[in-house]
């Protein structure tokens, strides 16, 4: 009951004029990034972040997690309308939603997509006001052992759930790790990994690699494609829009597995895209219409949208209560609470209650005031989309090399990001997955400490990580998790399995 | 970007996706090694006050050598990549390098004129070259997209941003 009285304090915090501009501001920002290809959430924050080192902290974040809502309504416009995804969680939503948009149906399209969206995040925030504080107030009891194997759970789940070659997996993830080392050992005051470079000596700013590895390598990408967009255009009037809801609720069955996929994917990091495709792949397995899936089914988008969006917002879930993001945007949003000088973990709810219960109240009203702003500018954004390539590319690049210098007012660092965008180029054509590889720069120094911590607890024992049923069951899991390729190949030479047409259509994010 | 239709000269592949995928994975197992030689001489093992300052990035670099043995051995066994499928077609390659290359001259430019002059100035070139637009168009948009950021950056955010080896928006006070 504390916490509830807590939440509605977090409704007051929110409810400030200039907090409310700020989440407008976000949502409209967000959408627009979502709708460009090019700029994802995760660049796009990574951007705007330096622009709120003045505001407080509060203020801050329900911009940036409004822009994530934002991002997270607009990749869908794209996808619908002019069948290129903007983010990569809104591929499965073309195979529906662009046939629909085909057949002069892109307002109803539109409509349960943003509907289901909001529907997914809704469920995931009420789950992340009940869950977190339990969570946070449990993790305090966390020591470095714990920490450590919460860490490992994090990095094999990304081996066990991943889609491509776990070697790859495996090879991002780690390049992630040494970048994480390169400049000052923390315990030791040492330098390491500069190879006697000046300019390494502050190490790697994961904000560059985010910008440069998914702005630049997917301007990049999109260039080889010589991008001019055929879309359909949209209008949604109350009309359609109220048709469509009297509609949806006959799909009630795929809502609640969608998000219940959505959720659980956000929370471990599976993350947004797998998530939208398992939801996808189930609703056509379970669904009557399940062989008219593909050819403009209303229930084709509302299965990967609510499940994106469970996923999108659940990731919020263990940044908050232990510090350990469940996706790059996750990432970047954590980098910015670092930035702020707050700790993100179980401490930050007995520290910060504003600014925790603040940013929870402003996920409940950051959607909704998302759902009402993408469903009366559709035209508006699906404007922008007409824009010609040849003015947005350049002007793409120069804002990320803005960002890029803006971080830590380094020179240095756009060529960085110039070359992290090389990188994210060739990593993206040969299907190397890019979200291990930030989530390992992110937290590359916070692990390496908690298992040096717990080495020094135990005498460099690593018995120390099953000294308990907590810390042994997590690091089992995380083991199996690990394995998991090899497990599942053993399975599947005892039971052969049909082949998944559908995930090969699924990208590596 | 009205590029003429693909001729044959365009299709034709630079690199296989199997060749790429052996480069790419050599590249890592070289990365991998340095950071293994770098971590060696850090010193990987314990001290007295526990582990040093090379422990950790010896096992990460030792993972990375692994698992980019197995891909670079995947692939010159031809498990990996296929040699049908094209990593990169000579168009592509061609529109990839219109954009990079002018992106580094552009932040060469950041270096040397600042951040304001050199996007203008990148950005009309980009409208003009790639986009075909006429000079008016393309220098008008540029400047005006520039001053924006000028007032945006350095007036309302107050954040100043590089002005450059020759500073010469110093005029402005800013």
């Amino acid at each position: 009951m504390q916490d509830l009285s807590l939440l509605f304090h977090g409704f007051a915090v929110v409810l400030s004029p200039f907090n409310i501009g700020l989440m407008l501001l976000g949502i409209v920002l967000g959408v627009i990034i979502g709708v460009l290809p090019g700029l994802g959430a995760a660049n796009g924050i990574a951007i705007l972040l330096p622009l709120t080192f003045t505001m407080p902290p509060t203020s801050a974040i329900i911009m940036l997690s409004c822009i994530y809502w934002g991002a997270l309504f607009g990749g869908a416009i794209a996808s619908i309308l002019f069948n290129i995804p903007g983010e990569p969680w809104s591929v499965a939503t073309t195979f529906d939603g662009y046939p629909l948009a085909q057949q002069g149906r892109a307002g109803e399209a539109l409509t349960a997509s943003f509907t289901s969206s909001f529907v997914g995040a809704f469920v995931a925030v009420v789950m992340i006001t009940f869950l977190a504080p339990i969570i946070a107030r449990f993790a305090l009891q966390f020591g470095p052992p714990e920490y450590f194997s919460v860490y490992l759970l994090t990095f094999c789940s990304f081996v066990g759930m991943g889609k491509g070659s776990p070697a790859k997996i495996l090879v991002s993830m780690m390049i992630g790790f040494a970048l994480s080392t390169v400049g000052i050992d923390i315990v030791t005051g040492q330098l390491r990994m500069t190879f006697g470079f000046e300019s390494l000596m502050k190490g790697f700013d994961f904000l560059i690699a985010v910008i440069g590895l998914f702005g630049i390598g997917e301007i990049l990408l999109s260039m080889e494609e010589g991008l001019a967009f055929h879309g359909t255009s949209a209008k949604i009037n109350p009309k359609v829009v109220f048709e469509t809801w009297k509609k949806l609720p006959t799909y009630w069955m795929t809502f609640v597995r969608s998000t219940i996929i959505g959720c659980w994917m956000g929370i471990t990091p599976g993350g947004a895209t797998p998530a939208s495709f398992m939801s996808y792949g189930a609703a056509k397995k379970f669904s009557k219409d399940g062989d008219r899936f593909g050819t403009g089914v209303l229930e084709g988008v509302v299965a990967p949208e609510t499940a994106a969006h469970a996923a999108g917002t659940s990731a919020l879930l263990p940044m908050i209560t232990l510090g350990i993001p469940g996706s790059p945007t996750a990432a970047v949003l954590l980098g910015g609470l670092l930035i702020w000088g707050l700790q993100p973990g179980p401490l930050l709810f007995a520290e910060k209650p504003d600014f925790v219960w603040g940013l929870i109240a402003s996920m409940y009203l950051g959607n909704v005031a998302g759902l009402i702003v993408v469903l009366s500018l559709v035209p508006l954004f699906a404007g922008i989309l007409r824009i010609p390539f040849a003015i947005i590319a350049p002007v793409i690049i120069v804002i990320c090399g803005i960002g890029a210098y803006t971080v830590n007012n380094s020179m240095h660092d756009i060529w960085f990001m110039l070359g992290f965008g090389v990188v994210g180029y060739v990593f993206k054509k040969l299907n190397y997955p890019l979200a291990p590889l930030v989530l390992a720069l992110v937290l590359g120094n916070n692990a390496e400490n908690a298992f040096r911590q717990a080495m020094l607890m135990s005498q460099g024992s690593l018995s120390i990580l099953w000294s308990n049923g907590l810390v042994g069951g997590i690091t089992t899991l995380a083991l199996i998790m690990l394995f998991w390729p090899l497990i599942s190949k053993l399975i599947h030479a005892v039971r052969p399995a049909r082949p998944d047409k559908l995930a090969e259509q699924q990208p590596v994010d | 970007m009205d590029e003429p239709t693909k001729t044959g000269d365009d299709a034709r592949r630079v690199v296989s996706t199997r060749r790429m995928e052996a480069i790419v994975a050599a590249l890592l197992l070289l990365f991998g090694a340095l950071f293994l030689y770098q971590s060696y001489k850090l010193g990987f093992r314990w001290a007295v006050e526990g582990p040093q300052s090379g422990f950790f990035p010896f096992y990460v670099a030792l993972i990375i050598c692994g698992a980019s043995a197995s891909v670079l051995f995947g692939a010159l066994r031809g498990h990996m990549g296929s040699d049908v499928e094209t990593f990169v077609a000579r168009g592509q390659l061609r529109q990839v390098l219109a954009v990079l290359i002018p992106a580094a001259v552009y932040i060469l430019g950041i270096q040397l004129i600042g951040i304001y002059v050199a996007s203008a100035i990148y950005i009309s070139l980009f409208m003009r070259l790639m986009g075909k637009y006429s000079w008016v168009k393309s220098v008008a948009l540029g400047v005006v997209i520039c001053v924006l950021f000028f007032f945006m950056f350095e007036v309302w955010f107050q954040v100043p941003l590089y002005k450059g080896y020759w500073d010469v928006t110093q005029w402005t006070g800013y």
